[in-house]
């Protein structure tokens, strides 16, 4: 499979829509993505949305806490959006625990809250 | 019990393969959509447990007719890769040989009603998970 997860600029913000079932692979490509966008754009958020994933497993959770400490180091904040009710519910029944990552319900408010973080 | 589907695991993709499998049978039994996430998450787990440590495998899909009209679906991962030489160990949270977290097999349990492995070293796992459907 060689699809890439676009990964769209909006001022400072790069704004990164799963929109279909990763492979392994191509979760791991997208972390190299995302941080390579981080060093070019000098972007200082970014937002993951996940509103159209009907699963995540154990290596795309790790996947994106990672994504999440690795952006961090590199001056940038992640906001994961969109997650639904069974997503987060089958996570924490997994074990997995997603705390180094900030979430929010909707991708507006995910901006609303890197705004609030570029502030504090 | 009539076998539904039936997935060779042989490349990484094929990991995606089997959990969409295991979906679009969840779905077809009118499993609910929590129930439904809970499968597909732990067969995707167990499948690239299959990957990762035996490099190919089949994973075979039934449904189960119990008692006073139950469904089940039965998802059963086997491998003919080295073995898991301390089961105990490997069901523990965090235990891991590989990448990942070692979330696979105690996450897996904790999704689904019924759990069985059996191993041997040298000759390979086989991993049973059944999800009965809730009624109502």
């Amino acid at each position: 499979m060689d699809y890439r997860v676009p990964i769209l600029k909006i001022r400072d913000v790069l704004i990164v829509p799963i929109q279909i079932d990763l492979d392994d692979n191509t979760a791991a490509r997208l972390q190299h993505d995302i941080l390579t966008r981080i060093e070019q754009t000098g972007a200082s958020g970014v937002i993951i949305d996940i509103s159209v994933l009907d699963m995540v497993d154990s290596y795309l959770g790790r996947m994106l806490g990672d994504t999440a400490v690795m952006a961090t180091l590199m001056d940038a904040s992640v906001v994961l959006t969109g997650m639904q009710p069974q997503v987060a519910l089958t996570l924490v029944e997994l074990g997995l625990k997603l705390d180094t990552i900030h979430t929010a319900l909707d991708m507006e408010s995910g901006i609303e809250l890197l705004d609030a973080m570029k502030k504090a | 019990m009539s076998v539904l589907r039936e997935i060779a695991i042989t490349t990484e993709h094929d990991i995606v393969l089997c959990r969409r499998a295991c979906r679009e049978v969840a779905k077809e039994y009118h499993f609910n959509l929590v129930d439904q996430t809970r499968i597909t998450t732990a067969a995707s787990e167990l499948a690239r447990n299959i990957f990762e440590y035996a490099k190919t495998g089949t994973v075979t899909i039934v449904i189960l007719d119990g008692p006073n009209g139950d469904v089940g679906l039965k998802a059963v991962f086997q491998d003919n890769g080295p073995g898991i030489e301390d089961i105990d160990s490997a069901m523990r949270e965090g235990w891991t040989s590989h990448k990942g977290m070692g979330l696979g097999l105690p996450g897996s349990r904790k999704l689904v009603d019924d759990f069985d492995i059996q191993s041997t070293l040298g000759e390979g796992t086989t991993v049973t998970i059944t999800k009965w459907r809730k009624q109502g």
